[in-house]
């Protein structure tokens, strides 16, 4: 204790803190093991309750941070979350075997888990199929080519003025609604859900590359030109970079995008695996644990994603005021 | 006038379209060459008529679309008598439209209230924020849509089937622009501004009344118009999974499995149509409300 904890407050906050926390833990694993016995159902959620008021009050402590140490100072933006969505997952645990909610309705986590352990190989053929035979190709395709016509639209005023008004009227449009279409083009493989993704994640690129283009402020411009740059290297130098958060903006959108393309296509038609084939069929079957098996390696796979790009983006913008603190 | 109108973004926009739909007759030919229909007829003129023409083509051309939205719509009769006295044709595009765009509002009115309920929560209650918030955002990077066909057995299992299944998922995935978009605005009045108030003794009811609110309704009104879109592709999504008997995604669905495009088409249509609507709506509102809020243009 001492050794985090250097002052009378902070050894008192620090207490009251790890103290909740052993209490919130006891009581959880203690609701668990009743529930998981078979105990009372009233009992069982008494001892949930009390557990989710403890941990609850050990989250407004250590989002509180007063007296804490610093040690614990700083764990706070990424411990309090967590606490929150482990206490989340526990209730869920807790309230289905200890109400002894139907498997159909909202299985529990333990069994979503061993499910998804179970059939790892079904579940590792079906992420191959939709997220690396479809949802990464087109994310590529589809971002590199509205980059690349928004480098058109840079050129020429006139396709900007045009292309502009109806790429934004398209993105408020439920483009998924053409997956069908597609299907029948492109065969019922991952090649007509790559297409599904390519559409879905060119028009938020275009858009923002429009916009990142338009980004570099008028002196900077004026300073290239007055150096004799040329388009390109103004282009490289300058706007490109300047454009970079938009650009990540659009990449970031487009991840999400890309999974919900590539997911909802195959509900119209798919050989027979993939993420989507196997929610729908799985749906069908009434075996829930295994369609929230694969929502759960999706949301694994998108998040993973998603973190990335605010990993790449933190070292491409560093300069960005947003990241310099 | 020529002038202004070259200027603004019109004539542009004219010209693509034109470019489109030009390129699109053009395709028609070379998407249908497959057909059994075009494999004797002879010359490029008679090859195109059959190709804007076929029944089901692998694209059809764009009146072939607008002439099946026309008799889905206007030329079928929107009510018809059954036992229950009148009901809304099945044969008409506009009841599957009504069908997705009631689910659609439903659940956009519940998702933004749940949205603007959570973000009043969040600025008020700090432990919340800290809480909620990441989670909040590490939840746009899930494909949410996926979740869909779960919810409509869920519900179906306890009883719960028609609208309300698809109005939870739209409602679903409406709130999270609102939440994201509401807490911007309701924190975005700067220090100063919160010092003010403060001087005026003013109550955290009456900070939030007089300072958070009117700052966060133009943000509200951009989250809207996010929400309504993403509500109506939740709706539509909401058909699929349980190959629903009626709506714009079980038109989609029939179309697909009977390969009947120019009907896929058509709902495409509608659908394009029925979002523009709704969005157009909500600018509306947002023009009034600005305006009577005091806002100069």
């Amino acid at each position: 204790m001492s050794v985090i904890a250097s002052s009378p407050t902070e050894r008192k906050a620090t207490l009251s803190l790890t103290g909740s926390l052993a209490a919130g833990v006891g009581f959880a694993i203690l609701a668990l093991m009743l529930a998981h016995r078979g105990a009372s159902t009233p009992i069982v959620i008494t001892l949930a309750l009390a557990a989710w008021a403890i941990a609850w009050f050990a989250n407004v402590i250590w989002s509180r941070a007063e007296g804490l140490p610093p040690v614990l100072t700083r764990l706070a933006p990424a411990a309090v979350p967590l606490l929150f969505g482990l206490t989340l997952v526990f209730l869920w645990e807790v309230i289905c075997v200890g109400l002894k909610v139907p498997t159909v309705l909202l299985p529990a986590p333990s069994l979503i888990m061993a499910r998804l352990f179970a059939s790892l190989p079904v579940l590792g053929a079906d992420f191959a199929q939709t997220f690396v035979r479809a949802a990464v190709p087109g994310w590529l395709i589809g971002s590199a080519a509205g980059f690349l016509v928004a480098l058109a639209c840079d050129r020429s005023d006139f396709l900007r003025r045009g292309l502009i008004p109806i790429g934004n009227f398209i993105s408020a449009l439920p483009i998924i609604g053409i997956a069908p279409i597609l299907v029948m083009w492109f065969g019922f493989d991952w090649q007509s859900k790559a297409a599904m993704v390519v559409v879905m994640t060119f028009f938020p690129m275009l858009v923002n590359a429009v916009a990142g283009l338009a980004a570099a402020g008028r002196l900077e411009r004026d300073l290239m030109y007055s150096y004799g740059a040329s388009w390109l290297q103004t282009l490289l130098a300058l706007r490109l970079p300047a454009a970079m958060p938009f650009l990540f903006n659009a990449l970031k959108i487009n991840a999400s995008l890309a999974l919900i393309g590539a997911i909802v296509a195959e509900f119209f038609g798919t050989p027979t695996l993939g993420m989507g084939f196997r929610i729908s069929t799985e749906v069908g079957r009434m075996s829930l644990d295994m369609v929230w098996a694969t929502i759960v390696i999706a949301a694994i796979a998108g998040s993973a994603c998603f973190g990335a790009l605010v990993l790449l983006e933190k070292r491409v913008t560093f300069w960005h005021p947003s990241n310099r603190s | 006038m020529w002038d202004r109108l070259r200027r603004g973004g019109l004539v542009p926009v004219l010209t693509l379209t034109a470019i489109i739909l030009a390129m699109w007759y053009l395709a028609c030919l070379p998407m249908n060459r497959d057909l059994p229909q075009l494999a004797r007829v002879e010359g490029l003129a008679n090859r195109y008529e059959v190709a804007w023409g076929l029944e089901r083509p692998v694209l059809p051309a764009p009146h072939q679309i607008i002439g099946e939205l026309y008799a889905s719509t206007i030329g079928t009769r929107l009510l018809r008598e059954s036992a229950d006295g009148l009901v809304l044709n099945p044969r008409n595009l506009l009841t599957h439209a009504w069908v997705t765009i009631s689910a659609t509002l439903a659940g956009f009115v519940i998702g933004v209230l749940l949205g603007i309920a959570l973000a009043v929560a969040i600025v008020h209650v700090n432990a919340l924020r800290r809480s909620l918030m990441p989670w909040i955002v590490a939840s746009q990077s899930i494909p949410i849509l996926a979740i869909a066909p779960i919810i409509i057995v869920a519900l179906g299992s306890v009883g719960i089937v028609g609208l309300l299944p698809k109005a939870v998922i739209s409602a679903y995935l409406s709130f999270f622009p609102v939440t994201i978009g509401m807490v911007k605005g309701l924190t975005s009045p700067d220090a100063m501004l919160l010092d003010l108030m403060r001087t005026y003794n003013a109550s955290r009811t009456q900070t939030f009344a007089k300072l958070r609110w009117p700052a966060a309704v133009p943000l509200l009104f951009a989250s809207l118009k996010v929400s309504i879109s993403i509500s109506l592709v939740g709706a539509i999504v909401g058909e699929l999974p349980t190959g629903a008997q009626a709506g714009i995604g079980a038109r989609l669905l029939s179309g697909s499995y009977y390969g009947q495009t120019v009907q896929i088409w058509s709902a495409l249509v509608m659908v394009a149509l029925l979002a523009a609507l709704l969005v157009a709506l909500i600018t509306l509102a947002e023009k009034l409300t600005l305006k009577a809020m005091g806002a100069r243009p």
